[in-house]
């Protein structure tokens, strides 16, 4: 409907045609900024139409070349007037900082972050400590079903999927393990392999990534979600203590929930193992788990569980302890429940190694 | 643009909108003028936005049909339905900027988006004009969202809904949660922009002072419909119950009072 916005030099003038708008410029803008000379007047009595990108354009070219701008009607007058008034060049972008400097900062800022977290989290231990006695101190304060909700999201929702890793971890073991004990004729001894990895090791381990990112994840962004909904605050006023209400059963569940979840995850382990030496390596299932109560020494069951309860600690701490940290806006949601996996899975391996050496140390080996 | 005037650019016959069981609207007809400012009211849940949701096409509409610039926008494929789209401007609730990129190159998007020819010099020249028309001041163009105060994030918004030079402006609640004297500078900006841009405007409200200071005519949703389309006076003469509550409410009186 509009024919596109064009121009002609006439000695000192510009006389504009077409529709001055954005959708019709073309290259219009190129074009005025390779004029062979400077106009002397700018003439829009031809043209159709016109915008404020339009009346910009014009704006611009009278102000660069100090021309007249003649035969623009009410319309134009207007938009010109209007642009004219608002001619400011703006910053766009903040002042970039040199990569040197950049990377130093962020270097600095992590340090900072990271101590002031381990200082957060030292807090929140004293904190949840404090809650412990308080409701150890008067009982009734004790929110059952509170815990007994989180004992079903964390333990007996996870029973599935934990179970179902394990299983397939357990045959993964034992395929891997007789490939291995083939070449020195020793394949018996998979049975060995499967039984102590699994209770002493991996049956906690996998656990506790499993629950990290189930149950630690789902801590961050419910508490965080919390916050920004200013129920956290609520409840401050109101004079329910969320540490209280929200973190002492989130994180006495998984502790209790942890040792049970990595036997039950041994166990499966264990079975799955159990059935890939009778379906591949023909020992006959009797025998397996015969040869699984000569070989585990009981240690090895007490080594597991005795680790559980503590990584639930830290899995649970680190999910609710960054859900609290949340401020803002919903972005900051994502980023504490990333770090909150992260950082319960972490530590649950840093500790992991502590855990080891140590029980070498005392002879459980 | 006034020689056009009673060109109809949004027509809206016989919408239904529903979500599962519950009916939004039934057999909704709403007409806006070019060149108007039409104020859209109705009580809270009454669906004002999944109105305007269905005009601009993010909600699928059960039956009914939604002309915008006399093209069908239920059904047509994104192509065809860029042309309309680059004619209008849309500031949601919170200003809806993206939380990446500055004030500025927020602005810029909808520009890169549709003119990529225009050189980066015409599109910061474009952005400092827009942003300076939305009232927001020169130091708020580098900054994020984050760092802007939830007004100057709507005029950032305002700002980039109005980066194509829209015929036509959807404002949804833009004066909510704004201070009173933000409320008022916010009205007389959109005034201020129809006047010289010559824009039709569909605005969500349920401010009261903005109906009377800057709306050409009110619409009201209840029942599911449209009840009653007019200029203030014209509504005060009906007798429906929640028209009359609504302008005749203690708070309706403070404001007609305010502008007398």
């Amino acid at each position: 409907m509009n024919s596109p916005a064009d121009f002609t030099e006439e000695d000192d003038a510009l006389r504009f045609s077409g529709a001055l708008v954005l959708a019709r410029l073309g290259n219009l803008p190129q074009r005025l900024e390779t004029l062979a000379k400077q106009p002397r007047a700018i003439d829009l009595s031809g043209i159709e139409r016109i915008d404020t990108v339009g009346a910009w354009l014009i704006h611009r070219l009278a102000r660069d070349s100090d021309a007249d701008v003649t035969g623009a009607n009410e319309d134009a007058k207007r938009l010109i007037d209007q642009v004219s008034q608002l001619d400011k060049p703006l910053q766009m972008r903040p002042d970039p900082t040199p990569p040197f400097i950049r990377v130093l900062a962020q270097m600095g800022a992590a340090t900072v972050s990271a101590f002031r977290m381990l200082y957060g989290l030292l807090g929140f231990f004293g904190a949840i400590l404090i809650s412990c006695w308080d409701i150890i101190r008067d009982p009734k304060r004790f929110r059952g079903n509170a815990i007994a909700r989180q004992f079903e999201v964390v333990g007996v929702d996870a029973l599935g999927i934990i179970g179902l890793m394990s299983f397939l971890i357990g045959i993964v073991i034992a395929q891997q393990g007789a490939v291995q004990l083939r070449q020195f004729g020793a394949e018996v001894f998979t049975i060995n392999l499967i039984g102590r990895i699994t209770l002493r090791e991996l049956g906690v381990l996998m656990t506790a990534i499993m629950v990290a990112g189930r149950s630690g994840s789902a801590f961050a962004a419910q508490l965080g979600s919390m916050k920004l909904a200013e129920e956290v605050d609520a409840m401050r006023t109101i004079g329910v203590s969320p540490i209280e209400a929200l973190v002492i059963p989130r994180v006495m569940a998984t502790v209790i929930m942890m040792p049970l979840l990595g036997f039950y995850a041994a166990l499966v382990a264990i079975i799955g193992g159990g059935l890939f030496c009778w379906i591949s390596l023909d020992i006959p299932l009797i025998t397996f788990f015969q040869r699984i109560r000569e070989v585990v020494p009981i240690t090895d069951l007490w080594v597991g569980l005795l680790k559980a309860p503590v990584f639930g600690l830290i899995i649970a701490m680190a999910g609710c302890f960054q859900g609290m940290q949340v401020e803002g806006n919903a972005e900051e949601v994502g980023l504490r429940t990333t770090a909150a996996v992260v950082q319960g899975i972490f530590l649950v391996i840093v500790l992991d190694a502590f855990f080891a050496v140590f029980f070498s140390s005392i002879g459980w080996v | 643009m006034s020689d056009t005037d009673g060109e109809i650019v949004i027509s809206v016959r016989g919408l239904r909108n529903a979500f599962g069981e519950q009916v939004i609207h039934d057999e909704l007809d709403l007409d806006v003028h070019r060149g108007e400012i039409l104020g859209v009211v109705g009580g809270s849940g009454t669906g004002k936005s999944v109105l305007m949701r269905s005009i601009i096409g993010l909600q699928h509409p059960v039956a009914g049909e939604v002309h915008v610039f006399g093209e069908s926008m239920i059904g047509r494929d994104d192509t065809e339905a860029t042309n309309v789209r680059k004619r209008w401007g849309v500031l949601f609730q919170g200003g809806a900027l993206f939380s990446t990129l500055t004030v500025a190159e927020n602005v810029e998007v909808p520009l890169r988006e549709y003119y990529p020819e225009l050189h980066q010099q015409l599109l910061d020249e474009i952005a400092s004009y827009k942003i300076m028309m939305s009232g927001l001041p020169a130091e708020a163009a580098p900054k994020f969202p984050s760092e802007l105060s939830g007004g100057m994030k709507k005029r950032a918004g305002l700002a980039r809904s109005l980066a194509l030079d829209p015929e036509l402006l959807f404002l949804d609640e833009p004066t909510a949660g704004l201070d009173p004297i933000g409320a008022a500078a916010f009205d007389e900006l959109t005034k201020n922009l129809k006047e010289t841009l010559g824009l039709t405007v569909f605005l969500i409200t349920h401010d009261l002072d903005t109906l009377h200071a800057i709306c050409d005519r009110v619409a009201v949703l209840a029942d599911r419909k449209v009840i009653a389309v007019g200029t203030i006076p014209e509504l005060l003469a009906l007798d429906h119950p929640w028209i009359q509550e609504y302008f005749n409410g203690p708070r309706g009186r403070a404001a007609l009072g305010a502008k007398r």
